[in-house]
């Protein structure tokens, strides 16, 4: 997809007609390819989304409605004059930057390390696996478990090593509690993260190291002007990624805090949640489903931009 | 699942024998349903886990069922609770469960969308007399019967008798909420627990329904005649102001704000709280000695008080309904009126009380284990405080939880916090 | 370039904190399986049991269905076929379509591309309501069948953007080569480039699988008999109204990881050259 980058190299600098002279105008063998993709995806997904943006322009209050009213742009006005909408926004915002930046730093030293040729690097590459394999509604209630303010491990840990003398509340107040399920979410998916940077690192040369060792670069010069700077194009990937899954993050709140305390963990995923589902606000919910995916294409654009890269011609 | 299954030592035996019993009870509804159309019917009926009935339970009733109508057969489903509402609500349009499990905070919203049958001329008309009238709230919606209840209960009121006991305090004090606070006091300057109560104050439905049971004690209301938002003023602003200040003191556990009912019952049965809210099922599980450290010491009471002498329950019966899409609304009927049923639910006392008030003097309720929840149950019925009874119930709920909590949590103070809540309530059920 | 001396005890360093970050977390769930109830409840609670019990592993594993536990064992089935149905759907399809968007230009490309990338932001929350009333007409409600069809409308768009940027890395002479000996474009992908890009199909089979494995949402909602539902929905029917054996919850946890991490496991050199040439470059 538009995600798909290339990386430049000083050695080959890219030119796009030299890609294109290898593609040919064949499209009723590219329709016959993607017919099959686009059946499976398109005929599942285009009339649900055509009705859910049709349900967001009405007045759907019931899931038995069948005579609708038109209403214009006024759910989509609604929202974005409600103080509680925007408030579920920024939350969601916060833990999508915050969650991303987590996994990216961790998950750039992380890949780094698993990139050394050191003995025993398959044994922490399956540790990597394994934290990646454990579901999510898992990992979200070993987490609720772990962290609970009664019966939690980590007070029962703490406390037996005489760390802690009275238990304490690790998800804490509105603000502690979006970081915390941040942190959840970042345990869960950072190594991904690093698995995906891992794959692009391995593709830089020992040579391009070598050369610039011999300039008298340190280990930490050589990471932040070469490795990081050749590996633009596959953080972009992660970025978008991680933003679109991020942005709509919902099974690790609905498990650990269901959206307290204090409806700090609220985010726009759960709000979409409560309205459409508990509440029966349909045409609010269908508003809020479409205003997210604006908000995450505007997110992935300012990324794409941001680090200025190749993205395929596409995007 | 063994934590969960109330009263399941006493019933095994029973569950075992229901469907050799059964076969000779007749249906205490219209056996004959009007529309006459013979021919084998399967009903989709929609159940919960893990709560009051087991799965077996309800296997062994369909089966009483079956062989009383051979031809009707019964698909169950049994879902999460947190999964209940939305399912029902989703699979409406395309008519999947002809019976389903309500929730008595759900009548207004599903019937008022026309996802509920009608069946109030479908009772007869003694059934109103024995039907415990705290329950009917689970299934009625401006006097129209939409279904009829199935489990009664509201939430009880619990407190340990030895660290009481221990403390000195008499019982009677717990008669009141005023003598419960000054009981937590002296439990707390005794050092008898560090935290005498624990509450279901999470940011959910549960903190609502402590709420709700507070608000009646203290003579408020959630809503005034006109249906506008009343409980930020006199009755509700006081109990929320008494939640805080339990929390403040320290009388209360200050995780309480995270808790739900389920995380209550193990404080409670480890020994680290003495008072606490709960449904009835944390009285078997208190007397379970694989979990609990307080066997024999946790006593099932009528709720306290406030100061103008109310101690009503929060409701939280459930019942059955037909769907409105069912397209077996005789049959399914039968179904409802089987289940709920004053002979089929005497098979099953052990797991969950009957509606049917006469129930209640039958041996296996009036003594046994389970005799001093079963009193103090029955007591409670004539007091029960509903949650609002609105349309867009779980909208204000919400907004109630969020004003709830952003005083418990926030620090916002109660009357500024329940003032908001409220405007945004009204703001809810005006438009 | 020589390491220093410290190289080495640094990295093992932090390799023992990696050990301890993944595997803390992994051990207490290990040690809450095997826990009595009421010592996880404990204050603070026994995490080194004297008397370990494997009731719970013996109940998922003996159970009859119809118990929250037997019911488990039940949904691991369902969970590898929908899974696995979902990674050989998507990978079929996504390779064809991989193909088209490396190596062939078309009119409306930029488009298709654009509305596969939208399908991928929409929150699933705003389909399931649409989605499940198409499946009621069609009668494909609780069935695995409607799994895998909604699974691999999510599956088919992430293998295709892995694949396609991985089939434009690999040299087009290849298959230039394999066309002038007659094999026409779809020989060529076929017989030629398949096997080169073994390692990123293997990648994007696993990510797709582990996409569908993890899968609670749509699962939560079209499934309502053990006939088809998932391990999530399985393991969060394990937290009932009002009560949630911890232990149980572990027990089951733990068995959900093994499959995928054993998948992973042995594809795990795969992984890392697959996406190598793949997604990034």
């Amino acid at each position: 997809m538009s995600l798909t980058l290339r990386r430049p190299t000083s050695t080959a600098p890219r030119t796009a007609g030299a890609r294109r002279g290898k593609v040919e105008r064949q499209w009723p063998l590219a329709l016959a390819l993607l017919a099959p993709a686009m059946v499976v995806v398109f005929g599942v997904v285009l009339y649900p989304m055509g009705r859910t943006l049709v349900l967001s322009l009405v007045d759907a209050t019931s899931a038995l409605q069948t005579e609708f009213t038109f209403s214009g742009l006024s759910n989509y006005t609604a929202l974005l004059s409600n103080s509680e909408f925007w408030a579920t926004v920024w939350r969601t915002a916060v833990f999508t930057v915050f969650s991303t930046a987590v996994e990216l730093v961790v998950g750039l030293l992380l890949a780094q390390f698993l990139n050394q040729r050191i003995r025993g690097q398959w044994f922490f590459r399956s540790l990597v696996v394994l934290a990646w394999a454990l579901p999510t509604i898992v990992s979200a209630n070993m987490w609720r478990w772990i962290l609970h303010p009664e019966y939690g491990a980590l007070n029962g840990l703490l406390m037996h090593l005489g760390l802690l003398d009275s238990y304490k509340d690790w998800i804490g107040g509105p603000t502690q509690a979006l970081f915390v399920v941040a942190l959840v979410d970042a345990w869960k998916t950072t190594p991904l993260v690093a698995i995906l940077l891992l794959a692009s690192m391995q593709t830089i040369g020992d040579d391009v190291y070598e050369a610039a060792a011999m300039d008298g670069a340190g280990a930490v010069r050589r990471f932040l002007s070469i490795t990081i700077p050749m590996l633009k194009p596959a953080i972009a990937v992660v970025l978008v990624l991680r933003t679109i899954e991020a942005f709509k993050v919902f099974d690790i709140i609905y498990i650990m805090t269901r959206g307290g305390p204090d409806s700090g963990t609220t985010t726009i995923a759960f709000y979409t949640y409560l309205q459409a589902f508990s509440n029966q606000e349909f045409s609010l919910g269908s508003a809020a489903a479409y205003l997210t995916v604006l908000f995450i294409f505007v997110l992935s654009l300012v990324y794409l931009r941001m680090l200025r890269t190749d993205s395929g011609g596409t995007a | 699942m063994h934590s969960i299954s109330r009263r399941r030592l006493l019933s095994l035996p029973l569950v075992l024998g229901a469907a050799a019993v059964l076969p000779g009870c007749a249906v205490s509804g219209p056996s004959r349903g009007s529309g006459g159309s013979s021919g084998p019917v399967t009903l989709n009926a929609l159940f919960m886990k893990q709560a009051s009935y087991s799965e077996d339970d309800i296997r062994g009733m369909l089966a009483a069922f079956r062989k009383a109508h051979p031809d009707i057969t019964v698909q169950p489903t049994f879902v999460a609770y947190e999964a209940l509402h939305d399912k029902i609500v989703i699979s409406a349009p395309a008519g999947t469960y002809d019976v389903v499990l309500i929730d008595c905070i759900w009548p207004a919203e599903l019937a008022s969308k026309n996802m509920l049958l009608d069946v109030t001329d479908r009772y007869q008309r003694t059934w109103l007399d024995d039907i415990l009238p705290g329950t009917l709230g689970a299934i009625t919606y401006k006097d129209r019967r939409y279904g009829m209840p199935w489990i009664p209960g509201g939430k009880i009121f619990f407190y340990n008798t030895r660290m009481l006991k221990d403390a000195g305090v008499d019982e009677t004090a717990m008669s009141t909420w005023d003598g419960v606070l000054d009981a937590a006091r002296t439990l707390k300057a005794k050092k008898i627990v560090e935290h005498p109560m624990v509450w279901s104050w999470a940011h959910a439905e549960a903190m609502v329904c402590d709420y709700a049971q507070l608000l009646g004690a203290f003579g408020g209301r959630f809503l005034d005649d006109a249906g506008k938002a009343a409980f930020h003023q006199g009755g509700g602003l006081q109990a929320l102001e008494w939640m805080k200040r339990t929390l403040d003191e320290g009388l209360s556990a200050p995780s309480s704000t995270k808790l739900l009912e389920d995380d209550v019952k193990k404080v409670v049965v480890q020994g680290d709280a003495a008072i606490a809210l709960n449904w009835d099922y944390m009285y078997s599980e208190s007397n379970d000695p694989k979990q609990s450290k307080i066997v024999g010491e946790l006593k099932p009471a009528v709720s306290p008080k406030g100061p103008g002498g109310q101690g009503p329950a929060v409701d939280g019966s459930m019942g059955l309904s037909v769907t409105a899409t069912s397209k077996h609304p005789d049959a399914a009927w039968q179904l409802v009126a089987f289940l709920c049923g004053k002979e089929n639910q005497l098979q099953y006392v052990e797991r969950s009380l009957p509606v049917w008030d006469s129930a209640y003097e039958d041996p296996k309720l009036t003594s046994g284990a389970q005799a001093p929840l079963v009193a103090a149950d029955k007591a409670q019925y004539g007091s029960l405080i509903e949650r609002p009874q609105v349309v867009q119930y779980n909208a204000v709920s919400q907004e109630i939880q969020a004003g709830l909590q952003s005083c418990l949590v926030g620090g916002t103070p109660a009357a500024q916090a329940l003032a908001d809540a409220a405007a945004k309530v009204n703001r809810v059920i005006g438009g | 370039m020589r390491p220093s001396r410290f190289y080495r005890p640094a990295m093992y360093l932090c390799g023992a904190l990696l050990a301890v970050v993944v595997l803390g977390p992994f051990a207490l769930l290990l040690l809450a399986s095997v826990s009595p109830q009421a010592g996880l409840l404990g204050k603070p609670p026994d995490l080194w049991p004297d008397s370990p019990t494997l009731d719970r592993y013996a109940a998922i594993f003996t159970q009859a269905a119809g118990g929250v536990a037997g019911d488990f064992r039940v949904a691991l089935v369902n969970s590898l076929v929908v899974a696995g149905c979902s990674v050989a759907v998507s990978l079929v399809t996504g390779v064809l379509g991989a193909y088209a968007f490396a190596r062939l230009r078309f009119p409306g490309r930029r488009l298709v591309l654009f509305v596969f990338m939208l399908t991928y932001m929409m929150p699933p929350l705003a389909l399931v309501v649409p989605m499940y009333m198409t499946g009621a007409a069609l009668g494909l409600l609780d069935t695995r069948t409607s799994l895998v069809v909604v699974y691999c409308s999510f599956t088919t768009p992430f293998v295709l953007w892995l694949l396609s940027g991985y089939f434009r890395a690999l040299p087009a002479e290849l298959e230039e080569a394999a066309r002038i000996d007659g094999c026409g474009r779809v020989g060529a992908l076929v017989r030629v480039v398949l096997p080169v890009a073994r390692p990123g199909l293997i990648s994007a089979g696993l990510l797709a699988f582990l996409m569908a494995w993890d899968e609670f949402f749509y699962s939560l909602i079209f499934t309502s008999s053990p006939a088809s539902k998932t391990v999530p929905v399985a393991l969060a029917e394990f937290t009932g109204r009002y009560s949630l054996d911890f232990g149980l919850m572990a027990a089951g946890g733990l068995l959900a990881a093994v499959p995928p991490v054993l998948i992973a496991l042995i594809f795990q050199k795969h992984i890392t050259r697959g996406l190598a040439a793949g997604a990034v470059k």
